[in-house]
Formats: C-alpha cells, sequence, structure tokens
C-alpha cells in the first residue's frame, strides 16, 4: 500500500512553507521561501499578495519532490496563516487593489482613536471578544476603502472581496472559493464571537459593506477542493498561526495552555465551550471549530518584547554575539543581582495596557555585571509570562497546571527553568518544534479521517523536554513582588505633550 | 583542493592571508578596502577577495557597514572555546529531535569541559516515561560513546586523562585499550559504548564538526542494549546511520565538512 501524507502550507510574516507530515507526525519534507516586507512609511508593513501565492506555487512543487511523492499521496492540505494580514482584491481579475496591509502595521492609529469615541465603540468588545485596535483587519479594510479612489463603489457593487491570507490562498487554490475559518475571522473585529457569523452593526460601525466578506466556516473540515498547484487534493483545514499552534500541541482539554517564544510572545489557553470574557486585558478568541461541533475558545495574552530584547542586548548593547550566548553570559552570575529589566518598549500589553509607559533597568549599583544585566533579560521574559498567567487564571477560573513551549527561545535552557520556577508548573517542550505548520495539517488529516479523533492526536505528542520547579516559594514571592514594583517605575513615563 | 599534494611546501594561499592579517592590523584605522588589500599584495581583485571571503566565514576578518575590512572578533578569542555551547544547543536542536523521533531514543549532545563530557543537549526518549532532563550534567570521557568520539578528535584531552574509573565490569581502565579503541573510531568516523558505564545501557554517537573539520562536540543516542544492539552486541547500523547523518547534518549547518 502507497504511504499517504497530510501537507500544511504555513504561510508567515517572512516566509511561506510548505511541510509534508507522515501518519505519525513527523515532518517528511520543508521547502521554504522568504517574501520582500515593504516599508513604504514609517509604521506601514506590506506584503506583495501575488509574490506570495507565487511561492505557494514553488514551495508546493519543491516540498513534494523534495518528499518523493504525488499528489494521489496527498490526504488533505491544511492551511495556517499569519493572522489579522489584510488583502482586498478584484473578484473578476484576482488582482489584488493593493498590496496586503501586515498585521504590525500601525497606519490606522488616527483612525481608531477616530473610531473609539464614536457612537456603537462601546459594544466592540462585547460582541468580537476584542478592544478597538490597530492590530486587528476591519480598520485596515477601512482604511483601503477610504484611501483607493473608487474602491468603495467596486465594493458595494459586490466587484471586490476581503481575506485574510487563508482566505487569499483558498481562493487562488480553489479557483474562486471566498471562505475563511472562525479563528481567522475571529481577529477581524467583525465576527459576533457567539454566533460565528458576521454582525451586521460591527460592519455598519466600520462601514464595511457585507458584499466582501468571505464565509465563515469551521476550522476543521473539508473547505473546498484545489484546483490549482494540488489539484484534487481536499482543503480540510484553515487556522490562525497560533491557534495552530495550540492545535498541534494538542491543548484540546479547558485549561491546556501553550507558549509560543518567539520576538513575542503569544500565549493561549483553552477556556473549553464558551467565550471568557476579560476583565484583565486579555483577548477572547475562538480556539478553533470541528465541522458540526460547538465552537471551543480561548484567551490569549500577548507579550510585545521576549526574544527582541535578547536581539536588543545583542545588537543595540553589543553585550553578545550572538542570541544563544546570553544563557552564556546569564550563567556567569547566580542570581540577577538585584537588577529587573521591564522591557515596556513601546508601552507595555497584556495585562497592563499602559501605552505611555518605557523601558526601565532597576536595582543598579556598582556590584551589577553584565551576567546581572543578562539574567535580567531571560528573567523579564520569566516574568512576563507569570503576569498574562495570573490574568488567565483569574479570568477563566482554571489554574494553569502545565504549560507547552515551543519557538526559538525554547533552546534557552536558564529561560525555561526560570519560566517553571515562576510559574510553578512544569514547562514542557515537545518532540516536533513546528507546532503551527504541524496543528495545520493535524486538523486536516482530522477532518478527512487520516487520524480518526482527538486522542489519537494526542497520541502523536511525545515529551522532548521538561523543565520541573525548583525555586523555594518565599524567593519566588519576594522576586515577583520586586518585578512588580519595577513594572510600577515604567508608568507615566511619557507624559501628554503641549502642556 | 581535489588533488592531493605530494612534496609538503609552503601554501601560496595560507601566506597570502597571514600578509593580509598582518596589513589589516598594522593599517592606520585598522580597516581597508578591498583594492586597497589587492594592491598592497600586488594581487587580483578577485584572488584577494576569495581569500579574504574565506577569513571573513571562519571569523578572522569582519566587513562594516561600508564594506571596509577589519580583523574579525575569533582572532581575538584564539584562545577561548570558539563554539559557545549554547549556540551549539541553538544550532542542533532541529537536528536533534528528529534523530530522537526517528531513533526512538534519548538524544544527548556534548563537549569536552575539565576533562569530563559536559551534557549540552538532551531530547527525551519519545515514549512519554517519566524522565529527567540532564542538560549541564557532566559524564565520563571514556565509558561513553560522546566521550570517545570527544576524545578520539582532541588529543589534548586525551593526554590529560588521568585513572580511569571502572563503572562495570566492561569498562575499558586501560590507556593503551583505549587508545586502540579511540583509533577505531577515527576510521569509522562514529563510536559505541556497551555496557560501559551502566550494565544494560549502551550508547552510539557521531562527531558534529565546524570550519575545516575542526570537533565541536559529538551528538549520540543511548538506551537498553537490546533496543541498540544486535544479539552478537552489534550496535544496530540502522541506528548508527541515524547517528551520523544528524550529526552530519549539523556539521553541514556549522560550515564543516561531514
Amino acid at each position: 500500500m502507497t504511504e499517504r501524507y497530510v501537507i500544511a502550507i504555513d504561510q508567515g510574516t517572512t516566509s511561506t512553507r510548505c511541510i509534508v507530515f507522515d501518519r505519525r507526525g513527523r515532518l517528511h519534507a520543508v521547502a521554504q521561501q522568504e517574501h520582500h516586507q515593504h516599508y513604504p512609511r514609517p509604521g506601514w508593513v506590506e506584503h506583495d499578495a501575488m509574490e506570495i501565492w507565487h511561492h505557494v506555487r514553488k514551495t508546493a512543487a519543491a516540498a513534494l519532490q523534495s518528499a518523493g511523492i504525488t499528489l494521489d499521496q496527498v490526504a488533505a492540505l491544511g492551511i495556517t496563516n499569519q493572522r489579522e494580514t489584510t488583502v482586498l482584491w478584484d473578484r473578476h481579475t484576482g488582482r489584488p487593489v493593493a498590496r496586503a496591509i501586515v498585521w504590525q502595521d500601525t497606519r490606522t492609529d488616527s483612525l481608531v482613536t477616530a473610531l473609539a469615541s464614536a457612537p456603537g465603540a462601546d459594544r466592540i468588545p462585547g460582541r468580537s471578544g476584542l478592544p478597538l485596535a490597530t492590530y486587528f483587519s476591519a480598520p485596515r479594510i477601512r482604511w483601503l476603502l477610504d484611501h483607493t479612489p473608487g474602491l468603495r463603489a467596486r465594493a458595494l457593487a459586490g466587484d471586490i472581496l476581503f481575506g485574510t491570507m487563508e482566505t487569499w490562498l483558498i481562493w487562488n487554490l480553489t479557483g474562486g472559493l471566498h471562505v475563511t475559518d472562525v479563528t481567522n475571522a475571529s481577529r477581524t473585529l467583525l465576527m459576533d464571537l457567539r454566533s460565528l457569523s458576521w454582525d451586521p452593526d460591527l460592519s455598519a460601525f466600520f462601514g464595511i459593506p457585507a458584499e466582501m466578506l468571505p464565509e465563515i466556516r469551521p476550522s476543521v473540515g473539508v473547505l473546498g477542493t484545489c484546483t490549482e498547484v494540488f489539484e484534487g487534493v481536499p482543503i480540510a483545514a484553515a487556522l490562525g498561526d497560533q491557534q495552530a499552534a495550540l492545535f498541534g500541541q494538542t491543548c484540546f482539554t479547558p485549561g491546556e495552555a501553550k507558549c509560543t517564544y518567539g520576538t513575542g510572545s503569544f500565549l493561549l489557553l483553552n477556556t473549553g465551550l464558551s467565550p471568557v470574557a476579560s476583565t484583565h486585558g486579555l483577548l477572547s478568541t475562538v480556539a478553533y471549530q470541528l465541522s458540526g461541533q460547538a465552537p471551543v475558545y480561548a484567551l490569549e495574552g500577548s507579550i510585545a518584547i521576549t526574544g527582541s530584547l535578547v536581539q536588543w542586548f545583542r545588537d543595540q548593547l553589543g553585550l553578545i554575539t550572538t542570541a544563544p550566548e546570553i544563557e552564556t553570559l546569564a550563567r556567569t552570575v547566580t542570581d540577577n543581582g538585584g537588577c529587573y529589566i521591564v522591557p515596556a518598549f513601546s508601552g507595555l500589553y497584556a495585562p497592563h495596557w499602559r501605552s505611555e509607559a518605557r523601558g526601565v533597568i532597576v536595582g543598579l549599583t556598582s556590584y551589577i555585571t553584565k551576567g546581572h544585566l543578562a539574567r535580567a533579560v531571560l528573567e523579564a521574559t520569566g516574568w512576563q509570562t507569570r503576569e498574562v498567567v495570573d490574568a488567565m487564571n483569574a479570568d477563566s477560573g482554571l489554574a494553569l497546571r502545565t504549560l507547552k513551549v515551543d519557538g526559538g527561545m525554547t533552546s534557552d535552557n536558564l529561560l525555561m527553568q526560570f519560566v517553571a520556577d515562576v510559574l510553578d508548573v512544569p514547562v514542557v517542550r515537545p518532540m516536533v518544534a513546528e507546532t503551527v505548520s504541524l496543528g495545520a495539517a493535524y486538523a486536516a488529516g482530522l477532518a478527512v479521517g487520516y487520524w480518526p479523533d482527538l486522542a489519537a492526536l494526542r497520541e502523536l505528542w511525545h515529551r522532548a523536554g521538561q523543565w520541573l520547579p525548583d525555586m523555594s516559594p518565599s524567593l519566588r514571592t519576594a522576586e515577583y513582588s520586586n518585578w512588580q514594583r519595577a513594572v510600577a517605575h515604567t508608568f507615566d513615563w511619557i507624559q501628554p505633550s503641549g502642556g | 583542493m581535489g588533488k592531493s599534494v605530494c612534496m609538503p611546501g609552503p601554501v601560496q594561499s595560507i601566506e597570502r592571508a597571514a600578509a593580509m592579517l598582518r596589513l589589516l592590523a598594522t593599517s592606520p584605522g585598522r580597516r581597508l578596502g578591498i583594492v586597497e588589500i589587492a594592491r598592497s599584495l600586488d594581487l587580483a581583485k578577485g584572488t584577494a577577495h576569495g581569500i579574504m571571503r574565506t577569513l571573513q566565514r571562519v571569523g578572522f576578518v569582519a566587513q562594516d557597514a561600508d564594506g571596509k575590512y577589519l580583523l574579525g572578533d575569533a582572532l581575538l578569542h584564539l584562545g577561548t572555546s570558539h563554539l559557545d555551547v549554547n549556540e551549539l544547543r541553538s544550532r542542533a536542536i532541529n537536528w536533534a529531535d528528529p534523530l530522537a523521533a526517528r531513533s526512538g531514543e534519548a538524544v544527548r549532545i556534548g563537549t569536552v569541559a575539565d576533562g569530563r563530557v559536559l551534557v549540552v543537549h538532551h531530547v527525551f526518549r519519545p515514549d512519554d516515561t517519566p524522565q529527567r532532563l540532564d542538560t549541564g550534567a557532566l559524564l565520563p570521557l571514556h565509558a561513553t560513546a560522546l566521550g570517545k568520539v570527544l576524545l578520539a578528535y582532541d588529543s589534548s584531552a586525551f593526554a590529560s586523562l588521568r585513572a580511569l574509573d571502572a563503572f562495570t565490569r566492561r569498562t575499558v581502565v586501560s590507556t593503551r585499550d583505549l587508545a586502540l579503541s579511540l583509533r577505531a573510531v577515527r576510521a569509522a568516523g562514529w563510536a559505541s559504548e556497551i555496557g560501559e558505564l551502566t550494565p544494560g545501557e549502551a550508547s552510539i554517537a557521531a562527531p558534529i564538526r565546524d570550519y575545516g573539520g575542526l570537533v565541536v562536540g559529538a551528538m549520540g543516542v543511548s538506551g537498553a542494549i537490546e533496543r541498540l544492539c544486535s544479539a552478537s552486541l552489534r550496535p544496530d547500523p540502522r541506528l548508527v546511520g541515524y547517528v551520523r547523518d544528524a550529526a552530519n547534518a549539523i556539521s553541514r549547518d556549522l560550515g564543516g565538512r561531514s
């Protein structure tokens, strides 16, 4: 019998990858292609959606060749993507009307400020689970409609389509199917988090014609069949990247959580069958939905500066030459020497949400060496994780028992031990580091019966490493209190101008 | 370097490289453009460029924002270990996980530290049984496959070995026997240890090489003898292949030959 495989397309912020997984969930082949980052003005970040589509074609061919398989051996295709990035295109020509506006782009700053005082703005968090912020898709759609001559009329006539990246790729792969999944739709500010349908009040609030919006589908279930690139292969799953990582880490039970440690970090906690309204500055979002079943929700806490603090230490201070050397430097001392670094470089995110805060280094004495600073850099990631976990425990009423981790910073042993120490729960790393693409593959394979059920996926998850808490409760309490005092020093640094 | 040279003699490109380093070290401002370097040594620009690029690759020279060359950090730190252990872990981690998944065994990466093997990375055996992360642990050089690989390519570590402790009846305790087995390791390109540290346990390891073939670490699997070896106590060739493939992949990634 010929071996069959599942393919994941991971359309990320810097690259597009096509990965082939086997029945045991092992990575069989991978192809990757980076795309251009366009920065036309300060604060603007754009991608060329056509370039990304070409990269899907190229990486697909390369991955199939590298795996030595043919399309009839592909059981299903799963798509995962950078979230909130916004593409508008012409339904008739298939050409984007402008470059895609990327999730990091802050051009809608003043638009969002204006919208915040418009009537109806107070309803947004209750309906969508999200605060009104530049981070999400709806203000970007509005910005494009406002700034592209004639676009609104074409949109009202039904000629213009909106999509996040998975929608754009599915439309191209299927020859014109216009669909999104619940996880991506839950990041637009336009979807009712309970009914999982577009909320007419929210579209009206943002001035976005309903004709532009794709049909919302479950994340796990056949969305369509490819007529391009993977001809005949079912597209059986779509998930936003962080939700895919949660799925790849098999966090299927309420109370299970994962944290992806990259330049920033994203902690998602499965909260079960009803959305949790956060009172601690977390986002309420859809984790996934299996076709024909009720959706599973998640709380999300994002930390703006984690790995990027190490990069700052390397590039701006020049105290190390590569990121992993921070651990070597940190191990030249046994503790932080009383020094704390709070990286509020552009304010603080969850759970503080203080945009006027700026970073501090506190506790400096003549005793402090660069080793202490290196420790303080790593500890900042640990304490920021603790703050988000505390907020999640408070919002959800679930007490975290284990944290599953992935991402580049999990190779830092001192950091992972510190995270376990300050959370006082075991921290575990899975055998397959590619949790984002694995999650998309799992979801697609599950939808077509390649894997029978969630329990079978759980059995594929294996522990590659585990760090157990090893810090005295009194030290943990004292250090956390110091950290919180350090955080308080960041507040109110930027003062209102014109005074 | 496709053909072997019979007569040992000066290697012109190494002499030129040395001249370039002297030139950079003594020039005012300590940085020079490629045209100046080529002119000073009366070389074609392409020739000078090729040598500078090689020196840059090994870290002996660096390039500033204007494209001028200056002496690199690696020259300043020649006396200390040139590949940071945490850097090694970070570069190896994506190959160590698949090795554990393919082999079904625990994976460790080690380097030499104070006459022992320092475990710089450890991946659990993928069966979800309770296991303890032993990154940072020290193992004996002479009684582990990791250690034998490291000793085989590090004559000073071998020379500074003291009395060889016996951990089991099978531990090699004679320096002469160990030297013979290390010769076999160099010939084969991999090492094994069968019940020499812990009764019933075995390990298989291969070298991780940096630029120029310098061995910077060893990677291997360890587990029960009946899983790692045949009935006649020979290491399973399939596992040996997995270990060597993974170590070679890391070596290629580091810029070394595999």
